[in-house]
């Protein structure tokens, strides 16, 4: 397999709490993997290490074998996009200006930019003429769908999505999620997707990785999780989300 | 950087560079009609003069005249003796000149009239309790005082006069002058002080009680200038000597309280007709003029300093804490005081840089704090965005952070911008100008009238402002956080 991103060894604490326990992880190219557990295993933290919201107490994430380090994170940080669960769109832009922001920070042309506009809008379904409404004007999913063009401007190597779908209704969500997934394929994109769902980690995730506690308990496919639980705890999450499925 | 380029041209209004001969007064009747006849005097001649109206009292008359923020002022020979060379009287008018002279000040002959204080009382109460000298208050020691603060902190003012005359401390309590006419009227006061050339004494119908023990010293009036005036100057001052006596005087006072303007009692002195003053509207204009200069420059300042202090804040931390706890503690100052506090330091002193260093100080508050919590306030989902995007720090603020907050940085513009306009009316405290001059002299004056003239401009400045900067609000904030 080959790997974008590396972590090795990297734990975080809170004061007298362990958020992550020395941690090992490899994100495979092209992927999608899904962060899965419980509130609080440490799902967002891992998140947040790799794109230096926090700082790891120990060890290192290497972005394309190369550590990220506090000299080179904000190039690295333009090729990663992030979307949060209500979106964090800058409620003074408009949608195209949230999307365009970056581009235009960094001088792009303006014809270049608006070609990109458009492909992204076609991408993720968005309509074209609702690109000059501020935020408060949009629906929830909307804004979902800005938020992810934004992260898709630049069109970043590695993109994160932190329970992306949460705050929505579930026929939003739903078609949100076949919208991904058609997105993720065409784009060949790598991505780390958080959700506390599995259901939407079977559906959208190539590989899953289960936490608990701030420590990684199995990865695998949906399958392995399923019929090659290699704890009680694994099977106790899998078949508690599994009845609600079946309800 | 639009409210910074609006604020500008409001401060920029009137010009203000000349170099005339500065003649100031102490802030009651017949300091501001003798200031008023030498400015007047000095003009006649083809010197160019203006009258610095109502600058305070003694000390900081006589400390602007010997830093050189005036060139001359009028002044009473027992006020030069006891108060600024600190020398018992009787001292002969060579002997102050030979003084005043190591400060680099000179003294005119005496105008003429001896302007004594003295202790005064409505006519019908000193009758009922048979009073007629000082002496004669030692058996009613229920009276109320209310003397002016100068007259109780003198050398020979309250303190002293009552121990010559054994007066065991009644009740006394220290009043503005021209309040104090109206305490005596209403009967809240019983006994004030006042000046023995004072219009109001006859006007009121007030009797001065005798000076028995002949404790008041001889306040003779001249004029204190400065040596290094032009010899023409000089030349002009000295030519008011000996040309009004007590009588005359009197009458210059009840002229200027009647007509409510000193420039009148002036064309009385020299007998031309009074024509030449500007009408009201104009002084409308020139002091709304004046007071949006001060109260722009100051706010500019307050902004451009504000701002980014507020930002330091909004950062938290020890260096955090102190900016808005030192802002926080000036705010606590009173205005009267701060203003005092500025004066004597060099290159404020009594001008404009001091009053609108003075207002900047309070106008810096509502800013910092409005800047650092607006940008407390921005949700950590947004910071994190911003962050996450790869945006520059400064590029954080400028785009993202600042624009959030504008709200709430413009509320605080705006609270400092009204409370400019309020405190800018004490700048006439110390000769600064704007509307606070005819609030100040209807207050000397006790003429209600007066005051109006400055107070319902003040209070519809604060207004306009007020709604301008609601327009402003339209064009700052952005569309999207006003949906």
């Amino acid at each position: 397999m080959e790997a974008l991103v590396k972590l090795r060894g990297v734990s975080k604490t809170f004061g007298a709490a362990t958020a992550l326990h020395p941690l090992d992880l490899a994100v495979e190219r092209g992927k999608t993997t899904v962060l899965i557990g419980p509130s609080g295993c440490g799902k967002s933290t891992l998140l947040r290490l790799i794109i230096r919201l926090l700082e790891p107490d120990r060890g290192t994430v290497d972005f394309d074998d190369e550590p990220i380090t506090s000299a080179n994170i904000a190039e690295r940080r333009q090729q990663i996009g992030y979307v949060i669960q209500d979106g964090g769109l800058f409620p003074h832009l408009t949608a195209r200006d949230n999307v365009m922001l970056m581009a235009r920070h960094l001088g792009r042309p303006a014809d270049e930019s608006n070609a990109r506009l458009q492909e992204l809008c076609a991408l993720t379904r968005f309509p074209a003429d609702a690109l000059s409404r501020f935020p408060v004007e949009l629906s929830g999913g909307q804004r979902q769908r800005v938020s992810l063009m934004r992260a898709l401007a630049l069109s970043p190597r590695l993109l994160l999505l932190d329970e992306p779908l949460g705050a929505l209704d579930p026929l939003v969500r739903a078609a949100l999620q076949k919208d991904l997934r058609e997105i993720f394929t065409r784009l060949q994109q790598t991505v780390i997707l958080v959700t506390h769902d599995l259901a939407e980690a079977a559906y959208l995730g190539d590989r899953i990785v289960l936490m608990n506690e701030g420590r990684v308990v199995q990865e695998g496919t949906i399958r392995d999780l399923r019929e090659k639980p290699t704890s009680e705890f694994v099977t106790d999450f899998v078949s508690a989300q599994r009845s609600l499925v079946l309800t | 950087m639009k409210t910074v380029g609006a604020l500008l041209l409001l401060s920029i209004l009137p010009a203000v560079a000349q170099e005339p001969v500065i003649v100031g007064s102490k802030k009651f009747t017949e300091s501001y009609v003798l200031a008023e006849i030498a400015q007047r005097s000095l003009g006649n001649a083809g010197i160019r003069a203006a009258h610095r109206q109502g600058m305070g009292g003694t000390i900081i008359l006589w400390e602007a005249l010997r830093t050189g923020q005036i060139s001359a002022y009028p002044e009473y020979t027992g006020t030069i003796a006891e108060e600024i060379l600190k020398l018992s009287p009787p001292l002969s008018l060579e002997a102050m000149r030979q003084e005043l002279a190591q400060h680099g000040v000179g003294i005119t002959e005496e105008l003429g009239f001896n302007n004594t204080y003295a202790l005064v009382m409505r006519r019908s109460v000193a009758e009922r309790l048979g009073l007629r000298t000082i002496s004669d208050l030692r058996a009613h020691q229920q009276l109320q005082f209310g003397l002016t603060h100068e007259f109780i902190a003198r050398r020979d003012g309250w303190t002293p006069l009552a121990q010559r005359y054994g007066l065991a401390t009644p009740r006394v309590r220290g009043i503005d002058h021209g309040i104090g006419y109206e305490a005596l009227r209403n009967g809240s006061v019983d006994v004030k002080d006042a000046y023995s050339t004072d219009a109001k004494i006859a006007e009121n119908d007030l009797v001065a009680l005798e000076d028995d023990l002949r404790f008041f010293p001889q306040y003779k009036a001249v004029f204190l200038y400065r040596l290094s005036l032009p010899g023409p100057a000089i030349t002009q001052l000295q030519s008011l000597a000996g040309t009004l006596d007590e009588p005359r005087m009197i009458r210059l006072n009840a002229e200027a309280e009647r007509t409510k303007d000193y420039a009148r009692a002036a064309d009385l002195y020299f007998n031309t007709s009074g024509s030449h003053g500007e009408t009201l509207p104009h002084k409308l204009l020139r002091w709304t003029a004046r007071h949006l200069q001060l109260a722009g420059i100051a706010l500019l300042l307050s902004v451009v300093v504000g701002v980014p202090l507020g930002i330091v804040a909004s950062r938290g931390g020890a260096l955090g804490h102190a900016i808005l706890s030192i802002t926080g503690v000036v705010q606590t100052i009173p205005s009267l005081a701060l203003l005092a506090l500025l004066v004597p330091l060099p290159f404020f002193g009594i001008s404009g840089r001091t009053a609108i260093a003075a207002l900047f100080l309070y106008g810096l508050l509502p800013i910092v704090r409005n800047t650092a919590t607006g940008l407390q306030d921005i949700a950590p989902p947004i910071r994190e965005s911003a962050i996450a995007l790869g945006l520059s720090a400064a590029a954080q603020l400028r785009q993202i952070y600042l624009p959030i907050a504008s709200r709430t940085i413009l509320a605080g513009i705006k609270t400092s911008a009204v409370i400019n306009i309020g405190t800018a009316t004490l700048a006439a405290l110390i000769g600064a100008g704007g509307l606070g001059e005819p609030i100040i002299s209807g207050l000397n004056l006790n003429d209600h009238a007066t005051i109006l003239q400055g107070a319902i401009p003040a209070a519809v400045l604060a207004l306009v402002v007020q709604w301008s900067f609601d327009l402003l609000d339209r064009l700052l904030i952005p569309k999207g956080l006003r949906l």
